[in-house]
């Protein structure tokens, strides 16, 4: 493999979301519009809590926000492979000569870069509305999770994106009720003691639980790198079996379509 | 080594779902049942270098499928093919980098303008953007594809244009064997004109292998040196135009009449299934 080369040939993904987004603007600042408000009205449930209001708004605001960013990630990646087919181009992305880890690595790259300036984006909105006062938080800790995390979404959003491969009719419904399910165990606007004792043990099967813990000590309680560095190795290892597991898993999906004609059947 | 492409007792069945009878008891209906097309049945075909080689068949004959086995989109069930020396399962990487293929829909992201679609497929061919943007203005130009078109969206183009667009991105890549899945279908006999034209002019000037399926006889006739006539995803023969008249019945039998033979299936027939399509 030519590095320069992949290197390349996944900017072509880039370049096509970029395009894309460019020809879909008015809908992009009308997703942003929504993404500012359900941030807003999230962190408005904790201006009721009276005293300590500025803890629970941030804690729900991290919440939101960082749901909103992995939720990107995710939707990015596993979608695309659906999207592909539903535009009828996926026999011909298929079967570019390049690595399928150039092809997904690209959507992956872009997807994260995405996310990112979104988040930031709803960030700034949402913090001059509530004058949130950050100067507990260490923020470069903060990015650090965020990164980390990247890697185990970036996982297992590849392990999404293969349903559709598997199923064309199910596999795009199937990968909305997994997101729904990492959105209920996770613990995003609640601590995990607040799901019934039975689906707790459930929280620790998704990263998510562990980016959400990280960030808010990050954000809250100002952690360093350092205080969390077990929390931060413990994400970059789940991220580093994820990956590879994800490729290989959606190579399995990839010659199981080749083999029985379900990569697309028209003309 | 003189084959562009072999293939050696080539099958592809696949099990497609039916449609449960509504009338049917629930557990039925829940378990729908399966059934089986042998959509490649035994093939085996040599396509020489530098040929313009025809697939000639009606709707469901394997045509496609054939063409997927060699675009290394489907695996074969058993059987081989390799394209200019490479197994088309083992050395995928290296076939892909050697061909191109249009199909008959136009596969294209619909929202964007025929010149961003190009500079995609360029980017994962490698093909340097500058280079690709100066390609794809004379290839479309000499398709006579109107210029001021290049950055209107897709969705917006005719089919015909769609068509010429779809021809440009598979020779962008300057492939060495080409692809052509029923590139004329639907067309306005203008654009059928235009690509036809254009794929005569192809093997001319490049040396390119093309591989051409039809179910328009004037047209595998006028392109191909030589055709295979395909049937329920068998070959039934192959050889010139020439060559399949003579065995049939003299110079002066027509090509559906060549076909009915083989087939036994009436031409005029088949076409009107076509034009229903
Ligand atoms: N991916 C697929 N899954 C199930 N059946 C398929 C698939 N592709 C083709 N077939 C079936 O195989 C037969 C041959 O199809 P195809 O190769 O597309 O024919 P042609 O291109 O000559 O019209 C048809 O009966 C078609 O329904
Ligand atoms: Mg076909």
């Amino acid at each position: 493999m030519k590095l320069t080369r992949e290197l390349r040939a996944s900017m072509a993904f880039a370049q096509r979301q970029y395009n894309l987004i460019k020809r879909y603007w008015s809908w992009e600042v009308v997703f942003l519009f929504y993404s500012i408000i359900n941030t807003l009205t999230i962190g408005l449930i904790g201006v009721q809590a009276g005293e300590n209001s500025g803890e629970l708004i941030l804690y729900l605001v991290v919440g939101a926000l960082l749901w909103g960013f992995l939720s990107v990630v995710f939707h990015e990646v596993g979608e695309s492979v659906s999207w592909e087919r539903w535009e009828g181009t996926i026999e011909y992305t298929f079967m570019a000569p390049i690595h399928r880890l150039t092809h997904l690595g690209g959507m992956c790259l872009y997807a994260i870069g995405y996310g990112a300036i979104r988040t930031i984006i709803v960030l700034i909105a949402v913090a001059l509305f509530f004058d949130l006062s950050l100067t507990g938080a260490n923020l470069l800790t903060g990015l650090a999770v965020l990164v980390v995390s990247s890697l185990s979404f970036i996982g297992m959003g590849l392990m999404a994106a293969v349903l559709p491969l598997l199923s064309p009719e199910k596999g795009s419904q199937a990968t909305h009720i997994i997101q729904g399910f990492i959105l209920l165990i996770s613990g995003v606007y609640y601590e995990i003691e607040a799901l019934p004792a039975w689906m707790q043990p459930l929280s620790r099967f998704s990263p998510a639980t562990y980016t959400l813990r990280a960030a808010r000590a990050a954000l809250l309680d100002g952690a360093s790198i350092s205080q969390l560095a077990p929390e931060l190795l413990r994400l970059a290892l789940i991220g580093i079996l994820l990956i590879p597991l994800g490729l290989f898993i959606f190579s399995l999906g990839e010659r199981y379509a080749m083999r029985t004609g379900k990569l697309k059947r028209n003309g | 080594m003189d084959s562009a492409i072999v293939c050696h007792q080539v099958r592809k069945y696949f099990w497609e779902e039916q449609e449960a009878d509504p009338g049917a008891c629930w557990l039925k209906r829940l378990r729908p049942g399966k059934r089986l097309t042998k959509a490649v049945d035994d093939v085996s075909l040599e396509v020489k270098r530098g040929e313009i080689f025809g697939l000639l068949g009606s709707n469901g004959s394997g045509k496609s499928t054939l063409i997927r086995l060699m675009a290394t989109l489907l695996l074969p069930d058993s059987g081989y093919v390799s394209v200019l020396g490479q197994d088309v399962v083992k050395n995928r990487l290296a076939v892909r980098r050697m061909i191109n293929r249009v199909s008959v829909d136009a596969a294209f992201f619909k929202k964007l303008s025929a010149y961003e679609n190009l500079m995609y497929a360029a980017r994962l061919y490698d093909v340097n953007p500058r280079q690709a943007k100066i390609d794809a203005e004379a290839i479309l130009k000499r398709l006579g594809f109107p210029r001021n078109k290049i950055y209107a969206s897709m969705e917006n183009l005719s089919r015909g244009m769609q068509q010429k667009v779809a021809v440009a991105r598979a020779l962008l890549t300057s492939p060495m064997v080409l692809l052509l899945d029923e590139p004329t279908t639907g067309l306005d006999p203008k654009s059928k004109r235009d690509v036809q034209d254009f794929v005569l002019e192809v093997q001319a000037e490049h040396d390119t292998t093309i591989i051409l399926t039809t179910h328009d006889m004037a047209e595998a006739e006028r392109l191909c040196q030589r055709i295979a006539i395909i049937d329920g995803g068998r070959v039934e023969d192959i050889d010139t135009a020439e060559g399949l008249k003579n065995k049939v019945g003299g110079p002066s039998t027509t090509m559906e009449e060549v076909f009915f033979a083989l087939t036994g299936r009436d031409w005029s027939k088949e076409a009107e299934d076509h034009e229903a399509d």
